[in-house]
C-alpha cells in the first residue's frame, strides 16, 4: 500500500451532504475485474449528461479545480454500498484525501486500505474550507498525516484524529494482512477450538 | 463479569487477540463472496502466493448481475459474463463452495445464508456487500466489507477491527395492520438520520421485534446500514431456532441441542450497558413512503411531500431541494396522488416467502394498473419454488405482474432490469439514491404490500384501507 505523510493540493469543494457510493461510482461502472482505470467514472452521473456529454457547470470540470487533490464535501461522505471501488475511483482520478465532518465506517475503512486519508473536521471548519476553496483561485491546503494538522498556509489551521494504529498503518504503508499473519498461532489455536462443523463439511460434495 | 449485550457476547467469543495499541484481530465463522467485489480480491491472492485459508468457511453466488430472465438463455451483457465467469474460475482455483447460476440454491446471498441454515447465531459474518447486516437476525454479528478486506479475510479468515460501539433500539407497543417490519426500519432511519447510527452496532429489541417472525427480522436488520450502523443484530429466541432448525447446513441431533443450549446464552444481560439507547413506540409508525434520494426521506403514506421550510438545518434544505428537484416532486404534494411508472418486489430487503405472500394477498384477484409495468423478483431459487408450490406465481401472473429468476434485480439495476430515464418506481429495495435503480429513475421504497397495492392502484395508497380479495 502506498503510504500517507503529508501532502499538498488543490482543493475542489463538492457542497453536498450525504454523498452515497453509488454517486461516486455508478454500478455500470461495477462489471471490471481491474482494481484500476475507475477514476474516469467517478461522479459519473453528475460529470456527464444522459448521452455522455460534460455537465460544464459541474465544480470538477471547473478549469480551477482541474489539479484538485483534495476533496471537502459534506457529512456522512461515502454512505451506502460497501464498494471499494468508490475509494479506487477517487484515488484514480487524482484524489488523494477527502475532508468532511463525517463518514460512513465502510468507506473510511476502504480509504485506510488504499492509502487514502479521510480526514475528519468539524461543520464549522468545513464550511470554512469550502468558503475559502469557492472564493481564492488555486486555493490548496496541506494535510499532514504526522502532525495530525490541516492548514493553507493563510491562517486556517485545525487538527484532526486518527486512531493510533491505523495512522501506523497509513504513514508507513503497511500490508495488514502481513501484520494479521504475525498473529498466525493465535488464529491456528483459536481454529482448533472452533473446528468447522460437520454439515458444512458436506458442502463441497454436493 | 459485568452484564454484557448480544454484541459483546459474539464479539468476545470471537477475539483471537487483542495486542495492545493496536486493532482486535476477530475471527470470521463466514465469509460469503459474490461475483462484484471479491474479483480483485482473489487477484491479489494469486499476486501474493496467498491462498483461501478456510475454504469451508468460504461460499459464493452469484447475484448481483445475472439477468432475471429465464435460466439457460445466454447472458447478452459481455462484462458481467466476465466477472461472473471470473467468480467460477476462482472459486474452482482456490476450492470455495459456488451456488453458480443453474444451481436449485442460487439466489441472493443475504438470502440463502440463513435459507441453507449456512448463517446460524452467534457467528460473525462478512461480506463485500453492506446488506450483511442482514444476518443480524439470527442473532449474529454480520457487516459489509470492501474488496481489500475480502481478501484479508479469504488469506486470514480474521479481520482487525475497533470495537464498535452499541446502539439499543427497544420497539414497543403493537404493529398496527398494515405496518411491517419495512416500516418499522423506514420509520427508524427517518427518525435518527441515514448517519444515526454511524459508528455502532444495534440490537433491536422489544416486544415488537419479538413478535417479528424472521422474515420480519431480517428486513429490519437489512436496513441497519441505512442508519449507518455497522451492524444490526437481534438476540437469538424460539422463533430464530424454529427457523434454522433442520436447515441443510445446520447442526443436527445432540451437536443442535448443544448448540441451541448455547445460543440461548447469547440474549444481552439484564443491565447490560448501550451507548445509547432509542425508544420507539409501535403507535407512531405508519406505512411509510419514501420521498428523497434517501432512506431518512420518508414521511407517511397519508402524508405530503414536506415543505422546504419544515427543514432546520441550511444543509438538509438544500439536500431537500435537489432531492425534490431530481424526483420532480413539489412541497405539499400528498403522497397518495403520486403516481408511480414501475413496481419492483424483490431485493434482499423483501424478496423472502412472507414477502411475496403479503404482496399476492394484495394482488389477489386484481390488475395491474394498464400504466404500470410491474415485477416480481423472488430471492433465491428456493423461494420461487416454494411460492410456486403455494401457486403464488399464478396470483402474480394473473394481476398482470412478471414474475422472474431470482437475483438482486433492479434493487441496484447492473443486470438488464433497470429504470428508464424519468420513470417513478415503487420498490421494496432499499436504496432510492440517485440512479441507483437506473439513470435518472425515480426511486420510492416501500413495504411489499404497499408496492403491490401502488403496481395496482397506479399511484401510492394507503394499505390499510385495502379490499382484499
Amino acid at each position: 500500500m502506498q503510504p500517507f505523510r503529508k501532502h499538498s493540493g488543490v482543493v475542489v469543494p463538492l457542497d453536498k451532504v450525504n454523498v452515497d457510493t453509488d454517486q461516486i461510482i455508478p454500478k455500470q461502472f461495477l462489471k471490471r475485474i481491474e482494481r484500476t482505470g475507475f477514476g474516469e467514472f467517478l461522479f459519473y452521473d453528475w460529470r456527464f449528461s444522459g448521452n455522455g456529454e460534460k455537465v460544464a457547470d459541474f465544480v470538477l470540470h471547473a478549469p480551477r479545480y482541474a489539479k484538485a487533490s483534495i476533496l471537502v464535501a459534506g457529512k456522512n461522505f461515502g454512505c451506502g454500498s460497501s464498494r471499494e471501488h468508490a475509494v479506487w475511483a477517487l484515488a484514480d482520478y487524482g484524489f488523494r484525501a477527502v475532508i468532511a465532518s463525517s463518514f460512513a465506517d465502510i468507506f473510511s475503512n476502504n480509504s485506510l486500505k488504499n492509502g487514502f486519508l479521510t480526514v475528519r473536521l468539524s461543520d464549522e471548519q468545513v464550511a470554512e474550507i469550502t468558503r475559502r476553496a469557492e472564493e481564492i483561485d488555486g486555493y490548496e491546503l496541506t494535510v499532514d498525516l504526522e502532525a495530525l494538522r490541516v492548514e493553507d498556509g493563510r491562517g486556517f489551521s485545525a487538527s484532526f484524529a486518527m486512531d493510533e494504529f491505523s495512522r501506523h498503518c497509513l504513514l508507513n504503508g503497511l500490508d495488514d494482512i502481513g501484520l494479521t499473519l504475525q498473529h498466525d498461532a493465535g488464529i491456528v489455536a483459536y481454529e482448533a477450538k472452533h473446528p468447522v462443523g460437520a454439515e458444512m463439511k458436506a458442502i463441497l460434495a454436493r | 463479569m459485568p452484564p454484557r449485550t448480544l454484541f459483546e457476547k459474539v464479539w468476545d467469543a470471537h477475539v483471537v487477540t487483542a495486542p495492545e495499541g493496536q486493532s482486535t484481530i476477530l475471527y470470521i465463522d463466514l465469509h460469503l463472496v459474490h461475483e462484484v467485489t471479491s474479483p480483485q480480491a482473489f487477484d491479489g491472492l494469486r499476486a501474493a502466493g496467498r491462498v483461501v485459508r478456510q475454504p469451508l468457511r468460504t461460499v459464493a453466488t452469484v447475484d448481483h448481475n445475472i439477468p432475471t430472465t429465464p435460466r439457460g438463455l445466454p447472458i447478452t451483457d459481455p462484462i458481467a459474463a466476465k466477472q461472473i465467469e471470473a467468480l467460477q474460475k476462482n472459486c474452482r482455483e482456490f476450492g470455495v463452495p459456488l451456488f453458480d447460476m443453474d444451481s436449485a440454491d442460487q439466489g441472493i446471498v443475504h438470502i440463502i445464508g440463513p435459507e441453507l441454515g449456512i448463517t446460524l447465531p452467534g457467528m460473525t459474518i462478512v461480506c463485500g456487500d453492506s446488506h450483511t447486516s442482514t444476518h443480524g437476525a439470527c442473532g449474529s454479528l454480520a457487516f459489509g466489507i470492501g474488496t481489500s478486506e475480502v481478501e484479508h479475510v479469504l488469506a486470514t479468515q480474521c479481520l482487525p477491527q475497533k470495537k464498535p460501539k452499541t446502539m439499543q433500539i427497544n420497539v414497543s407497543g403493537k404493529l398496527a395492520d398494515g405496518v411491517t417490519a419495512k416500516d418499522l426500519a423506514l420509520g427508524i432511519i427517518g427518525r435518527i438520520g441515514t448517519d444515526g447510527a454511524t459508528g455502532h452496532v444495534i440490537e433491536y429489541s422489544g416486544d415488537v421485534v419479538r413478535g417479528l417472525s424472521m422474515e420480519g427480522r431480517m428486513t429490519l436488520c437489512n436496513m441497519s446500514i441505512e442508519a449507518g450502523a455497522r451492524a444490526g443484530m437481534i438476540a437469538p429466541d424460539d422463533t430464530t431456532f424454529a427457523y434454522s432448525r433442520g436447515r441443510r447446513f445446520a447442526p443436527k441431533g445432540k451437536d443442535w441441542d448443544d448448540t441451541v443450549a448455547y445460543w440461548r446464552t447469547l440474549a444481552s444481560d439484564a443491565g447490560a450497558k448501550f451507548d445509547r439507547v432509542i425508544e420507539i413506540d409501535a403507535a407512531t409508525l405508519a406505512p411509510f413512503v419514501t420521498w428523497g434520494t434517501n432512506p431518512g426521506m420518508v414521511v407517511a403514506v397519508t402524508a405530503r411531500v414536506p415543505e422546504l421550510k419544515s427543514f432546520a438545518q441550511e444543509a438538509d434544505r438544500r439536500a431537500a431541494e435537489q432531492a425534490l428537484a431530481y424526483m420532480g416532486l413539489n412541497p405539499g404534494t400528498p403522497v397518495e396522488e403520486i403516481a408511480v411508472d414501475r413496481v419492483f418486489i424483490g431485493s434482499c430487503t423483501n424478496s423472502r416467502i412472507e414477502d411475496l405472500r403479503a404482496a399476492a394477498r394484495v394482488a389477489k384477484g386484481q390488475h395491474v394498473n394498464p400504466k404500470v409495468r410491474a415485477m416480481v423478483v423472488p430471492g433465491s431459487q428456493a423461494i420461487k419454488r416454494a411460492a410456486e408450490e403455494e401457486g403464488l406465481h399464478r396470483i402474480f401472473l394473473d394481476a398482470g405482474f412478471e414474475w422472474r429468476e431470482s437475483g438482486c434485480s433492479m434493487c441496484l439495476g447492473m443486470n438488464p432490469d433497470i429504470l428508464q430515464p424519468g420513470e417513478r418506481c415503487a420498490s421494496t429495495s432499499n436504496r432510492n439514491f440517485e440512479g441507483r435503480q437506473g439513470r435518472g429513475g425515480r426511486t420510492h421504497l416501500v413495504s411489499p404490500m404497499m408496492a403491490a397495492a401502488a403496481a395496482i392502484a397506479g399511484h401510492f395508497t394507503d394499505i390499510r384501507n385495502w379490499r382484499f380479495n
